[in-house]
Order: C-alpha cells, then structure tokens, then sequence
C-alpha cells in the first residue's frame, strides 16, 4: 500500500507538471492569437478584403453621332465578346487552355492575349475573343465552371447607318494602338476605340467617356458571388453635326461613279451641310480591324478612297478662280467694272502664246463678260497688271490658300502662291507663271472645302468659316447660331460686279454654266465654272490637235463648279469637284444644280432638332 | 443504497462493488466533464452551420448525429466496468494494428495518402483509433510496474516495440502528425508509469540529431510542407496558399469577430476544407480573439478534468490510461492550433469534436467513454482474477 502510495504521488506530480506544461503551451497560442487577430489585425483585415473584392473597369459607352435633324451617322451595336479577369482565375494558364479548346484562336491573338496578361493591371480585363459566335456563346456558358475568371458580356461595336456615303466627314474609330493603351490605361479596357479620322477623329474626347467599374465579390474559384458596386461611367456625350443626311447622300449619288468632292456650306454662317469625297470606303470595317485585301485595295486605288477629297484633296481651282482676280484687280484699282479689255483669243506675252481654253475671240469685253463666259485672255491680262501678291492677298480673305480653323482633321490649307513663296522656294518666278495664275492654274492648289468657303464669302461679303460641329452633348457650339462673323474687307460695290457676273455665267445664255440654272420661281442662283488642266500638253500634243478630253482618263482636266443661292438673299454655297470631269460645266455643274434644288425645296439649314443626351441604346443585334 | 457520492468499497465487498447499479454508475460520471464536452460539441454544430453557408446541410446536421452517436456510446462505456474494458488492451492493440495493415493493402487514398478504409459505408481511420488502443496496451503493460521496474530497459523492450510497431505503420500511410501523436501519446504513458526522466532526455537528443535523416526520408509533399511553413510566401497560391489564408482568416476576425456568418474568408471559400482541418479559423474570423479564448478555454477545461480524473484515479491502468487519453487530446488540439496559425507545418490533424468527419469524433468518443469509466470505477481493485 505505501508503494502504491508512492508510486501515485510520484504520478500525481508528473500529471500535473504535465498539466502545467500543457497549460503554458495553451498560454502560448492565446499569446499568438493575440498576435495574430488583435494586434495585427488591420493588416489581415485589409488582406482579407483584397482576397475577395476584385474591381474591374467597364469601358463607357461611345456617344453617337447625328446629323442636324437627328439622324444617326454613327451609333453602337451589340455584340458579344468574351473577357478574361486573371485575378479571379486560381490557375490562368489552364483557364486560357480550357477556352482555347472551345474557342480556337490563331497563333498571333494567343500572344496577344499571353503579352496584355503579364502588361495590363488586374483591373483590366484581357479581351480575348470579340464577335463571339452563337455556337461560341453556348459552348462558353456550358464550360463556365471550367472557366473561372472568364466574363461573357455585351460589347459595344460602331455602326454607321450611311456607311460609306458619310464616311470621310463623320470618320471612323479603330482599336488604340499599343502605345496609346499604354500611356492611357482607359484606351487599354476591351472594347475602347479611338476616333481615326473626321469628326471621330476630332471629338474623339467628349464622345468617348468616362469608365465605370464593377467591383465584385468572388469566392476562390473566382466565381462571382455578388456585385459590391457597380458605378456606369459616364458615357460618351452625343455630338450632333451641321451636316444633313439627307443632302449628304444625295451628293453622294449625285457624285456616281465618279472620283471627286462636294463640299456644301449655310453661305450665312460656314456650317457645313454636306461634304461627300468619292470614291468612298466602308467605315465600319475599322470596328473589327479591315481584312488585308480590302485594305491594300484602298490602298492602291488610283482614286484614292481613303484620302478625304473634299478637305485634303488639292486641285487647281481653275477657272473658280477668276472671281478672285477680278476682286483683287478691281481692289488695287487696276480694273473698274466699266474698263473692257480686247480678247482675242490669245495672248502673246514674247515668244510664247497664251493661248484662250476655247480659242474664242470675245473682242471688247468688261470684268461681268469676261466672268459670264470665262474669257482666259481677259484674267491673263488682269493678272499681269494686278500681280500676284495682290491676288493672294485676295484669294487669303477669300479663304484659299490659308488656315480655315476648320473642325476637321487633315484639312490641307492649299497654296495660292506669293513672291515669298516663290523666293523660298527657289522658284524663278516668270511673268507666264503670272499670267497662268490670273485663270487658276499653275502653283495654285485649292481644296473644295476652301473652295465652297470663297463663294460663301463672295456671297455674303462675311468672313465665314466651315465647321461640322453643331452640339456636343445639348451644348450648341459657338458660332452655329446667330453669329455675325466680320465683313470682308472688300468694297460691296466690287462684291456686286463679281457677283453680277456669276449671276450672268447661270442666267444667260452665253454664260458657261447656263445649263445648270434653277427650274425654281423666283429663285437664282449664281455660279462659276472651271475646267482645270492637269497635264501639260506638250508642243507635239498641241501640233496634233490633241484634245484634252479624249486623254487618258487620268490626264483628263478636273471639272469644277462653285455656285450660291439664293441669289438675292445667299443661302447656300457649293463647291463641286469631279476629278477628270472634263468641263467643268458638263460634269460639275449638274451637281451643283441637283444639290441646290434639294437645298432650296427642302431646307436643310433650317432643320435643327436637338439630340436627348443620351440617345436611346441602339436597338440589339438580331442574327446573333 | 449507498449514495454517490462515494464509490470507495472495502474489497471483501467485492462481489456487490463489482455490479453495482446503473443508476449508481450514470451519477457517477462526471457531468461537469459530459457538459463540456456538449458543449465544444455545440460549438462545432454552430462553426459547420456558417461552414455550410448558413445551413445545417451538409456539414452541420450529419455531424451532430454522428455526436448523438458517439454521446451514447460514450456513455454506454461509462457505465462499463473498467476491469471489463482492461481486459480487451491488448487485443484491441493487435486489432488497431490490423487495421492499420488492412489500410495499407486496401485502403482509400485521400489527399495522397492512404489513410481510410470504409467499413459498411462508414469511414473509418484506424490511427485515431489506434492512439487510444495504444495508450490501453501500455497501460496494462505498466500498471503493475514499479518506478524501478519501469526503467528497466528490458521491461522497456516490449513498450516500445508497441509504441514502434503502429507508429512506423502510421508514417507508411503516410500521416506525419498522426504518427508523431502517436509516439508522444507512448511517451506519455511511460512518462506517468515511472520512467526516468534522463531516458526522455537521451530520446530527445537522438531525435534531434537524426531529424535531418528522418527529413531526407519523409514524402516530397511533407518535405514541401516544412519548407513552406518556413517561408508561406515563397507559393502563396500553392502550398502555402492554406497557411495565408488561414492567418488572413485569423487576423481579419480582430477582437470580437465580423459577426456570425459574416466572415468573408469563411463564406468565400478561400480556405480549402475549412469544416475539417480549418473549423477554427471559421470561429475566429467571426467571433474574434474573444471566441477564440473562450474555445480555448473550453478546450483546457476537457483536458484539465481528464488529468483530474487520471490524478485521483486509484489504480494504475486508469491513472496510465487516463493520462494517455488526455495527451491525445492536448495532442489534438495543439497540433490543430499550432498549424491553424501557421506556428507548424500542416497536418491532417482535426480540432476535436468541432472538426467535420466521423473517425476522430468516434476515436476521441471512444477514448472519453473510457476516461469516464475510469472515473466511474476509479476505487475500483484489480485482483489476480484481472489480470490479463
């Protein structure tokens, strides 16, 4: 018994030193639960919420554009398209795997898509198919639990209801480019476009937005429990454009088959009502990228449809020009509306002859006869005793050859040449050079948007300029409305013996452009035609009677035509060019009449209806 | 009738000591330790409740039959003659290892390791068990030892060839926690029986020197396991993924927790296998430090009435074994803890009797039932007739 005794006290003591040993430890983890869940709470907290909480941007949706009465140029159109959140995916490499089974990619998006995951931040979902395929869609949504972090959703890709008709004047948009995703992580969403050219181009900033976010909750499997918050964005403010698309198309019919520009003015304030280059292009190829057929044959079209005639292309004006040497010959005093020159037919300036474009001894004729039936010999001589510098100063007020501060990109300013010029350029300036320049040819090189901007002035007698913008989001922009843009620095009575003239060239039978006077009571309008050679006839040419007109059709002259209306009360200004028209009576002023009948009858510029910003969404695509 | 208060019977009272009645015998058990245990129990109930997302299914209601369960049968053991129970030591020894051979031929492979065998839709692992079977074989082995007697190295021989015997089995599986539990459970009960102190002492410093062989022989993935413990950022989706997001799911809990349903960690699945190894984390992250203590506290109060139990016990096999079942509880609890906050590597080891899964609940039952049949009959007398 006294062993035994022993023996339990002996345990006694060693159950309880354990017991105490245990104890301590137990001590010890309540020691480091302190640790762990009070002391260094806030950081696990914080930890915590970053584990669940993932944010992701969503690109805004890009403002429409419209016409001025409403009329949708440029909108969004659903589709669906398929993203990728890294950062809710537990293994990317076999979600990338799992998706690339049911919807194969080519080698060039796979490292596309390898390159932006490791480049872009988490909040930036990877764009890894657009367009999805209805097939596509279904074989997604039945795999999406082998697809963690993989997002199918509605996309939004531009559409534009003209398609090519409007394409050079409301532009197109285009993914940004590596280096634009880059420096703006906003370009880098999936989905974001960047305006490429016209008024895409240049409102690119109020049309595109701002982003929102979604932040969700998402469990280890990176399946999205529930939204936290989600926050729109701002989307891209509507921009509503002087343009009428209504005149706009048929400009474009008006031009066929033919290369060339319409450019079509509200002779009282510069708003652009039309501006039509041809041939055109398809503008919402851009969207999804143009196939490199398609691209490489605008590329190497001869007539170039990607270039936007009507602001960028440069044409010798031609005989448009006379009105501009008559003003700057009758500003230096050089030519009364009474004083008449003898035109022969020809001009022989010392060895060499100048020869009248129709070989037609006009006799005694004033400035308003020699407009009427565009006698060349007559601006030759005009010209010689004017002087160039005089004429560019003219032709500068009158809009040509200079910045017009047009709201469009890629808007060539032109050339009307100087002394200065010539000097800076080397050129040995000769009195022929002058003589060519009294009738528009030669150095001088003029867009139609200047172009349809001289007759505007010459109508109106005020400094108007072209602009395309008529109202971001509600906002009408300066200058739409009610402007009183400066008078010309030209003396009203000169004003009315050009325009007198460019009344005669429609309204009377000898004038060059009579076949495209109005049908319309009471209604005038006046006009200047032009015929530009573009091809230097050699002597060898001219000794065989060659003809202009049955030349190659690239060597052809251009056919142009400026006209306004009405002509007691300028309306509207116009400005016609058909590349290698030939006259530019024959080809040019038919235009210009079909668009002024329209204008007259329907009143374009009159029709304002102010866009609800912002539009309704477009309706879904169907054949999805 | 004799009250309850005490059981202590002069043994020529032996005849009626030996049967005395039910009633006598259920007022016997200490209810104190009972209420606990319900109590951890209802603990358990409540973390699988958030577990399953604020539901009794899956985890929750399944588990809490599996306690009813285990509650009877533990009470069923209670009232059971330890005399009678001691008797079967070593054959539920030689049955523990079995199993543990059975496990090796035709066991389940869970988590790269085979550990299970289903026994009629019931999974069962023997190493729970065999920790309690091992705990009663030594008992018996030492009960009648002397302090001398123990320290012999030949007596010693046998012991621990015992102790070997399931622990090498249970690394073959391979379970390092279990097995680790197992050898200290073995140590434990030689410890109570008398062994030398410096006999520990020369096993410790063995270990240590052989532990970087032992490292070079232990599976890639336990290896990875010890590396990650040392450096959890070194593959935080990984390896380490468990033990990041366990500490998250600790930290985030603050004082006095998100609220009851309301852990994020918990209820956006970012920890693996939360209602098994991880329950804890559950009860932290939305109770805060408080819940965790007052677990904690729980947790000591078990083990402090089962030494109170082994201490007052008057004969040996149920002071030894006794002792043993409280080790393997501490055991439990400490191992669970220690890798819940990261503090060592991690191991299959559940939180008793709140962990999700039947085979530990049933063990840790099981090892109760007898704590309180040893508490029942701690006057008891062995005679010769018990030995075994």
């Amino acid at each position: 018994m006294k062993r035994a005794a022993k023996e339990k006290s002996a345990f006694t003591r060693r159950a309880l030193l354990l017991g105490t040993a245990q104890l301590g430890i137990f001590g010890g983890i309540a020691a480091r639960l302190y640790h762990l869940q009070v002391a260094q709470h806030g950081k696990y907290a914080l930890l915590a919420r970053q584990n669940s909480i993932s944010e992701r941007l969503v690109p805004p949706a890009r403002g429409p554009i419209a016409d001025r009465a409403g009329v949708l140029l440029a909108g969004n159109q659903q589709h669906w398209r398929a993203l990728f959140m890294p950062a809710q995916a537990p293994d990317p490499r076999t979600v990338l795997e799992n998706f690339y089974r049911l919807v194969p990619l080519p080698a060039d998006e796979r490292a596309r898509i390898a390159r932006e995951l490791t480049s872009r931040p988490g909040y930036i979902p990877v764009l890894l198919k657009d367009y999805l395929a209805w097939s596509e869609m279904a074989a997604l949504e039945v795999n999406m639990p082998n697809l963690p972090g993989v997002i199918v959703e509605v996309g939004l890709s531009r559409y534009y209801p003209l398609g090519p008709a409007a394409a050079h004047a409301v532009g197109y948009v285009a993914r940004p480019t590596q280096a634009e995703a880059k420096a703006n992580t906003v370009l880098a969403l999936p989905g974001m476009r960047v305006g490429r050219s016209g008024v895409e181009q240049v409102q690119d900033l109020p049309l595109r937005g701002e982003p929102g976010f979604v932040q969700t909750e998402t469990n280890v499997h990176g399946e999205v429990v529930r939204e936290v918050a989600d926050d729109p964005g701002l989307p891209g403010q509507s921009v509503q454009l002087s343009l009428h698309a209504g005149l706009q198309a048929l400009a474009v019919r008006a031009l066929a088959d033919n290369a060339g520009a319409v450019v079509m003015l509200d002779a009282r304030n510069g708003e652009i009502l039309a501006l039509a280059s041809t041939p055109s292009f398809d503008p919402g190829l851009f969207d999804r990228g143009v196939p490199v057929d398609i691209w490489n044959g605008w590329l190497h079209d001869p007539r170039h449809p990607l270039q936007n005639k009507a602001t960028a292309g440069l044409f010798a004006p031609g005989s448009t020009f006379k009105p501009t040497v008559a003003l700057a010959a009758l500003k230096a005093g050089v030519l009364t509306a009474e004083t008449r020159l003898n035109c022969p037919g020809f001009l022989k300036l010392g060895d060499h002859v100048f020869w009248d474009d129709a070989h037609t001894a006009y006799g005694d004729i004033d400035v308003t006869t020699a407009l009427q039936v565009s006698s060349d010999v007559f601006f030759y001589q005009v010209a010689l005793k004017v002087g160039i510098d005089p004429i560019a100063a003219m032709a500068h007020q009158l809009g040509l050859g200079t910045n017009l501060n047009a709201d469009l990109p890629n808007v060539a300013t032109g050339l009307v040449p100087t002394h200065d010029w010539a000097r800076s350029r080397g050129i040995h300036w000769v009195a022929g050079d002058t003589v060519v320049q009294g009738i528009g040819q030669g150095y001088t090189q003029l867009t139609p948007l200047s172009l349809a901007t001289m007759i505007a002035r010459v109508a109106t007698g005020k400094a108007v300029s072209p602009r395309i913008t008529r109202r971001i989001g509600t906002v009408l922009q300066p200058g739409a409305n009610g402007v009183e843009w400066p008078d010309l620095d030209i003396d009203p009575a000169h004003l009315a013996v050009v325009r007198q003239g460019l009344f005669d060239v429609v309204n009377t039978p000898d004038g060059t452009g009579y076949a495209a006077r109005l049908n319309l009571p009471g209604v005038q309008m006046a006009g200047k035609t032009g015929t530009a050679q573009v091809h230097n006839n050699t002597a060898a040419e001219k000794a065989a009677g060659y003809n202009d007109m049955q030349m190659a059709w690239a060597q052809r002259p251009n056919a142009l035509f400026v006209a306004y209306a009405p002509f007691d009360k300028p309306r509207y200004a116009v400005a016609v060019v058909v590349e290698h028209g030939n006259y530019g009576a024959q080809s040019a002023a038919p235009i210009a009449h079909e668009l002024m009948t329209y204008a007259l009858t329907q009143d374009p510029a009159g029709q304002d209806r102010p866009l609800s910003n912002p539009m309704a969404p477009p309706p879904p695509v169907e054949a999805l | 009738m004799i009250g309850g208060s005490s059981l202590a019977a002069p043994p020529r009272r032996r005849l009626r000591e030996r049967s005395f009645g039910l009633a006598r015998k259920l007022l016997a058990v200490n209810w104190l330790f009972v209420l606990c245990v319900c109590l951890l129990a209802g603990v358990g109930y409540a973390a699988l409740y958030s577990a399953g997302g604020g539901s009794m299914q899956p985890y929750a209601n399944s588990q809490l039959f599996r306690f009813l369960g285990a509650l009877v049968l533990m009470l069923g053991l209670a009232v059971t003659d330890i005399r009678f129970i001691a008797r079967f030591s070593w054959p539920a020894y030689a049955l523990g290892v079995l199993l543990l051979l059975v496990v090796m031929v035709a066991g389940h492979t869970g988590l790269g390791a085979k550990r299970w065998i289903s026994l009629g839709g019931f999974d069962l692992q023997p190493s729970e068990l065999m920790k309690l079977f091992l705990a009663m074989a030594l008992g018996a082995h030492f009960r009648r030892a002397s302090a001398d007697q123990a320290s012999n190295l030949l007596f010693l021989l046998p012991a621990a060839l015992a102790i070997l015997l399931p622990v090498g089995l249970i690394l073959k599986e391979p379970n390092l926690g279990t097995a680790v539990i197992t050898a200290a459970i073995g140590g434990t009960v030689m410890l109570g029986a008398g062994v030398r102190w410096w006999y520990f002492a020369i096993l410790v410093a063995v270990l240590a020197v052989a532990a970087p062989v032992l490292y070079h022989h232990l599976h890639a993935y336990q290896q990875a396991r010890i590396i990650t413990f040392l450096n959890p950022g070194s593959d935080p989706l990984g390896a380490g993924y468990n033990i990041i997001q366990s500490k998250i799911a600790l930290g985030s809990g603050g004082m006095f927790g998100q609220g009851y349903l309301h852990g994020t960690q918990n209820q956006l699945n970012f920890l693996p296998e939360k209602q098994t190894d991880f329950v804890f984390t559950i009860i932290a992250e939305e109770f805060g430090y408080a819940g965790s203590i007052a677990v904690l506290l729980l947790l000591f109060t078990i083990i402090a009435l089962a030494l109170y139990t082994a201490i007052t016990c008057k004969h040996a096999y149920g002071r030894l074994v006794a002792l043993g079942i409280a080790m393997n509880f501490f055991l439990y609890c400490f191992v669970n803890l220690s890798m819940v906050m990261g503090l060592i590597p991690v191991g299959g080891v559940p939180l008793p009797l709140i962990s999700y899964g039947g085979s530990a609940l049933t063990a840790v039952m099981l090892g109760f039932g007898v704590l309180m049949s040893i508490h029942v009959h701690r006057d008891v007398v062995f005679t010769t007739d018990d030995d075994f």
